[in-house]
């Protein structure tokens, strides 16, 4: 019999290789697409080619008369569905009425119209052809400037100006000291809509069992409990007899923190066949109609002082919310607006948000959520607000950084910054990067006509989401760790992560706690049969917050196995070290093995204790983590084709404690690459019609292993106060970092010919058009 | 992403192959561009020819004082070819700059040209190089030069029926210095513009140059009047410049989401400078 | 059509429809879901695996191509439980995350040291053109085939 091994090496902050890998890379792990079920069928969406159009009539006779297929579903049929949910109550919010698939009305490119089921999935294919829709096309309207002008086409007739929904915040005494301020810089900034694109598009199964009651529902979620209540409460099923299986997942950056109408779709069609079925989503339905990132107009204002002091900060802020709500939309840009004054000591922030309608696919979160426009707008005016002043980018920082003797910090906008030492990332990264020098190799160039930049970002995020009060739907987790009678551990997490190593760092958690090694130990996650309720993974908080619960459930149980260790050794004074519980006086030990044995076996129980090692615990954390960073990016611009070349990244990240140092770099890599990505190639663009032409990778630039510089990951560390771990979250640290300080250094690059901002993405193009505009 | 049914026919000769399609089927080479177009449904062919399935069409030979290539060789197999190497590093350094790894193992320089994507890399090189397209029909052979290959965006002078036998290009000796410039989409890896230059110089002037230029407009074109300015000329930076700066003359330029007209000019001459520049400096 | 092919050293003889895809052959008719479905264009490079020694994006090539043809998958790489070295490489560098593209990548990845035993940096990246990852930024990925190619040499 295996039995579990005692060990003292300890896991927490080493390069521990992750426990996750072995089965992904031999192929072997099991996505949505790799599950097969006796009578599967496949189901194949028809959408709308249209961004607004009235629906005549569907004629799907000849579809359902068509080889392999099933049945035809469309609108009519599925009424008794409930609508997809917005999760965000807000006082003037609007919410359409989303079905899961059109009734008379289509309101986007891609919106799902009727669904054809098949015995082959190539059959399905064929007969969604054959399915006539006769459409009235209308008016649309893809751009949320153009949607709130007087007399654009209405998304929703029964809303004419477009707005969603409004949001005003003010903090502290804006009016005066813009007033009184010495300067003040105004700016338009773009926030450009991207395309989340996780490598695994999404995808849902669908079993039935009529005799049970019971619906399983496989599908590539960041949030399975979240979609069992919910796609329970849509198709009118008993909760706890659906049961949802998020498989491996790949990917999902925010786009799969969702709850999508094809999640209740297929279960409505396997309720009505009585089989299985399975959809996959096309790249084309990925692109489409599954939720787009950011989404911004932003029109911001800063004052300060002439010794660059800044006093207060406005911001107008225009979210494309999409033609309806996702389940978070409209809350995507209020967590800008908390987050909209960065690192900085100012307490005068006034906000007003305003969310439009248009004829595209949901805007929702994505990598960072509204936290990377914020640093995007704050970044981008603290440089523009050093040019005015003539300052130097880092100096004028450091100078209205919130110094480190002042947290915990409260904001104008509401936050408790929990710790931070802001100027040591950005020092660190200076001396990095060779400030001093770049800056004389920089005046240089300059006198050879040659453009290169240097360009800072600081950044601050709000991570671990979050307290409950703060979240649409609980921002607490759980963890069960259970000792089976072996001596082997299971943790059971409630956060659902999907490639963000948690199975490793949680082993590496446990392992030190219980002084055992990782291999005793296995991390369950993703089906809500197995593991109590979650939250999920999602806003940099599975570790800082899941991460803590699995502490917490680990304490509770290493009382308990001392409690047996002690009735087992009969002296009152053990200590649990290094996987067994030991005697301080004789010296004498038990083996975890045998106090679990012990535990279930139950011939003797300590007093007032159950048998069994098992805990559970649903942490709610007392705030968020506020983690912060600086970003350098050097780059070289080719002045005839206004290519920009990144020289150099310098990343100093300050994710308090580091858990596992390999997978928080792999984390920082990932995030930087799409923050390069939105400051460089990716923007999801609409046509006048509605259309999305950026729709297929052939036109969607990402970034590629040949675009993308070398990243000089590094660190300072300030542990968080907020939990035991001290961790703060580095998810989306990178992309938040990334983008400002890319377009900074553009323009710091092209200051000598009087640029102030580029919108993203910097295609070389626009670079050259600012180029030629000197010439 | 499912493409309509057809019928499929890997033929056990030529001959077979051209009687099939005299009688409306489609040729299939590496089907790097047919295959996603049939999958999106926007190419739906009832019967496809595997031309993949003629060995004898792949091969890369020397053989009376030209270089000839079959139509199925792969970029891949262009790319790393010894011979071309030596004697056209033109066309291996434009193949290794099409797509990517798995696309260049699997597309067909014969599937490249007769496609005749405006914005294909090999039509610049293959203008430079003046090379000659072998058609043959079930009837007749026939040989087209470059200038009259490339008829529009997407269209070439294929008869229904013919299929590309094989691309003719001269040999380059040492004397010819030779490079392939572009400006890649970086979505999709095709050329925004792609330039090529073959330049031989004589006593410290250029005696013969050639510029094939791609991406700009709807089919790729020898850029005569640059090409016609810079000979005879020492090319000095100037020199270079002036030449290049005709390389759009009388060319309408397309436009599109990943660059306008006016900077795809801008960048045909751009690069047509830095593929002349380079060309030069590879002559031994 | 019949179509005969060797997959990871097993034959298969099949009747299959010209227009299923070579991705949808591995999958569905020889139950090797490894390679995935990622872009359905030939653009993501996930779905990349060795066909006659040459990696191919099998999203966009039809099963009856493949006819005659051996081929490797992912799967076909560990030999009696030994992972590959390129496969222990990307293990060890942390070259995935959600390992979506870990097949096709581990595929390309090795397309690169079989014809740069030992490749530069530049090398590497340009092998990988054709395989995007969302997760890693590429870094651990470039480190993993440097890794691999490094022990094959010794």
């Amino acid at each position: 019999m295996a039995t579990t091994t005692t060990k003292t090496e300890t896991f927490v902050g080493k390069r521990v290789r992750r426990r996750e890998d072995p089965r992904l890379i031999t192929g072997t792990a099991t996505y949505v697409e790799d599950i097969q079920m006796p009578g599967m069928h496949y189901a194949v969406i028809l959408r709308s080619p249209h961004a607004a159009a009235r629906i005549r009539s569907i004629k799907a006779k000849q579809a359902e008369a068509a080889p392999g297929v099933v049945c035809v579903f469309t609108g009519k049929d599925t009424k008794g569905v409930g609508v997809v949910p917005c999760g965000i109550a807000m006082p003037d919010l609007r919410v359409p009425q989303h079905n899961i698939l059109a009734t008379d009305r289509v309101y986007f490119v891609g919106h799902p119209v009727a669904v054809v089921v098949a015995r082959d999935r190539y059959l399905a294919r064929d007969a969604a052809e054959l399915i006539e829709v006769d459409y009235d096309i209308l008016p649309a309207v893809a751009d949320p400037e153009k949607a709130l002008t007087k007399g654009a086409p209405a998304v929703h007739p029964q809303w004419p100006d477009n707005i969603a929904f409004t949001y005003h915040q003010d903090g502290g005494n804006v009016d005066k000291v813009f007033a009184e301020a010495d300067v003040v810089v105004k700016q338009r900034i773009v926030s450009q809509r991207l395309v989340p694109m996780a490598m695994e598009t999404r995808g849902v199964v669908a079993e039935w069992r009529g005799a049970d009651r019971q619906l399983n529902l496989y599908t590539s979620t960041q949030i399975p409990h979240l979609v069992r209540t919910l796609v329970a409460g849509m198709l009118g099923l008993e909760e706890n007899r659906t049961r949802v299986i998020a498989p491996e997942v790949g990917g999902g950056f925010g786009s799969k923190l969702n709850v999508y109408a094809e999640e209740a779709l297929m279960g409505f069609v396997s309720m009505r066949i009585q089989k299985p079925v399975k959809w996959i989503e096309s790249r084309r339905e990925n692109f489409t109609c599954t939720t787009h990132g950011r989404g911004h107009v932003d029109y911001y204002e800063i004052a300060a002082k002439r010794d660059g002091t800044i006093l207060g900060i406005k911001l107008k802020l225009i979210q494309d919310v999409g033609a309806y709500h996702q389940l978070l939309t409209p809350l995507i840009p209020q967590l800008s607006v908390l987050m909209m004054p960065g690192l900085y000591n100012t307490q005068n922030i006034r906000a007003d948000i305003v969310g439009v309608f248009t004829n595209c696919v949901p805007t929702d979160a994505y990598r960072g959520a509204g936290r990377p426009e914020a640093t995007h707008g704050i970044e981008r005016m603290v440089d523009i607000l050093a040019a005015e002043l003539k300052m130097d980018p880092a100096q004028i920082r450091l100078k209205n950084f919130v110094t480190k003797d002042k947290f915990p910090y409260a904001t104008a906008t509401g936050l408790m910054y929990d710790s931070g030492d802001y100027a040591a990332p950005l020092k660190k990264a200076l001396d990095l990067v060779g400030y001093v020098k770049l800056r004389q190799e920089q005046a240089d160039l300059r006198k050879q006509g040659k453009y290169m930049g240097i360009g800072i970002s600081t950044y601050g995020e709000i991570c671990a989401i979050g307290p409950s009060p703060a979240t649409p739907a609980g921002g607490w987790e759980s963890a069960t760790v259970k000792i089976e009678p072996s001596g082997k551990i299971t943790i059971l997490t409630g956060a659902c992560p999907h490639g963000q190593g948690e199975e490793t760092t949680f082993a590496q958690i446990a392992a030190d706690e219980l002084g055992v090694g990782l291999d005793d130990i296995l991390v369950t996650r993703g089906d809500t049969a197995v593991v109590q309720y979650g939250i999920g993974t999602f806003g940099s908080r599975a570790t800082a917050v899941g991460g803590t619960a699995l502490y917490y459930a680990l304490q509770d149980l290493k009382a308990k196995i001392k409690k047996f260790g002690a009735m087992l050794l009969e002296s009152d004074d053990v200590t649990l070290v290094g996987g067994q519980v030991v005697c301080d006086k004789t010296g004498k030990a038990k083996p975890l093995r045998e106090i679990a044995g012990a535990s279930y076996r139950a011939l003797k129980l300590p007093p007032n204790t159950e048998p069994g090692l098992i805990a559970t615990r649903f942490w709610e954390p007392p705030n968020f983590t506020f983690p912060f960073g600086a970003h350098i990016v050097v780059t070289d611009i080719d002045s005839e084709t206004g290519q920009i070349k990144v020289r150099r990244y310098v990343a100093v990240d300050d994710c308090g404690n580091i858990l596992n140092p390999l997978i928080v770099d792999g984390q920082v890599h990932g995030g930087v690459a799409q923050g390069l990505g939105q400051a460089l190639w990716e923007q999801a663009v609409y046509d006048d019609n509605g259309q999305l032409i950026t729709g297929e990778l052939t036109d969607y630039a990402l970034p590629r292993a040949h675009l993308m510089p070398w990243i000089e990951s590094h660190h300072t560390c300030t542990p968080s106060p907020v939990n035991p771990l001290g961790v703060k979250g580095v998810g989306e640290a990178g992309t938040i970092g990334c983008s400002p300080a890319v377009v900074n250094s553009a323009v710091d690059a092209l200051s000598p010919l009087g640029v102030r901002h580029i919108d993203m993405p910097l295609t070389p193009e626009k670079i050259w058009k600012l180029l030629a505009k000197k010439n | 992403m499912i493409a309509q049914k057809f019928e499929y026919t890997a033929p056990k000769s030529l001959d077979e192959a051209l009687h099939l399609l005299s009688s409306g089927a489609k040729p299939l080479a590496g089907g790097m561009s047919l295959i996603p177009m049939m999958k999106l449904r926007l190419a739906v062919p009832e019967h496809l020819v595997d031309l993949r399935a003629l060995k004898d069409l792949n091969y890369i030979r020397e053989a009376g004082g030209q270089l000839h290539i079959g139509a199925t060789a792969s970029h891949y197999e262009i790319e790393s070819s010894a011979l071309l190497r030596q004697k056209c590093p033109l066309l291996t350094e434009t193949a290794a700059s099409i797509g990517d790894v798995q696309v260049r193992n699997m597309g067909t320089i014969g599937g490249s040209v007769a496609h005749a994507d405006p914005a294909a890399d090999y039509p610049a090189a293959l203008a430079a190089l003046e090379a000659k397209f072998v058609l043959k029909g079930a009837k007749a052979e026939r040989t087209v030069s470059a200038a009259d290959f490339f008829v529009d965006a997407f269209s070439t002078a294929l008869q229904p029926g013919e299929i590309l036998r094989e691309v003719i290009v001269p040999i380059d000796d040492a004397r010819t210095g030779t490079s392939y410039k572009k400006m890649v989409q970086p979505a999709s890896g095709f050329a925004i513009v792609g330039v090529a230059a073959r330049v031989r110089q004589n006593a410290g002037k250029v005696s013969f140059v050639r510029l094939g230029i791609t991406g700009l407009s709807n089919h790729a074109y020898r850029a005569t009047a640059a090409e016609k300015a810079l000979e005879g000329k020492p090319a000095t930076p100037n020199d270079i410049q002036n030449a290049a700066a005709l390389v759009t003359q009388g060319v309408d330029a397309n436009s599109d989401l990943h660059a306008s007209a006016d900077y795809r000019r801008h960048l045909a001459v751009v690069h047509a400078a830095r593929a002349i520049g380079t060309a030069i400096s590879r002559i031994a | 059509m019949n179509i005969n092919l060797t997959i990871n050293g097993k034959s298969y003889s099949q009747d299959v429809e010209p227009r299923l895809l070579l991705i949808h052959f591995l999958r569905d008719v020889a139950g090797l879901t490894g390679t995935h479905m990622g872009c359905e264009t030939s653009l993501c490079g996930a779905c990349t695996v060795e066909l006659d020694g040459k990696a191919i994006k099998s999203c966009t090539m039809f099963a009856v191509q493949a006819n005659g043809a051996e081929i490797v998958t992912v799967e076909g790489l560990a030999n009696d439980g030994k992972l590959d070295p390129m496969q222990e490489a990307f293990w060890n560098e942390h070259g995935l995350q959600c390992g979506f593209c870990t097949p096709g990548m581990i595929m390309a990845a090795k397309q690169i040291i079989d014809r740069h035993p030992s490749p530069t940096e530049d090398e590497i990246r340009h092998g990988l053109e054709g395989n995007v990852c969302r997760c890693t930024g590429y870094q651990h990925i470039v480190n993993a085939v440097k890794a691999a190619a490094a022990g094959a040499g010794k």
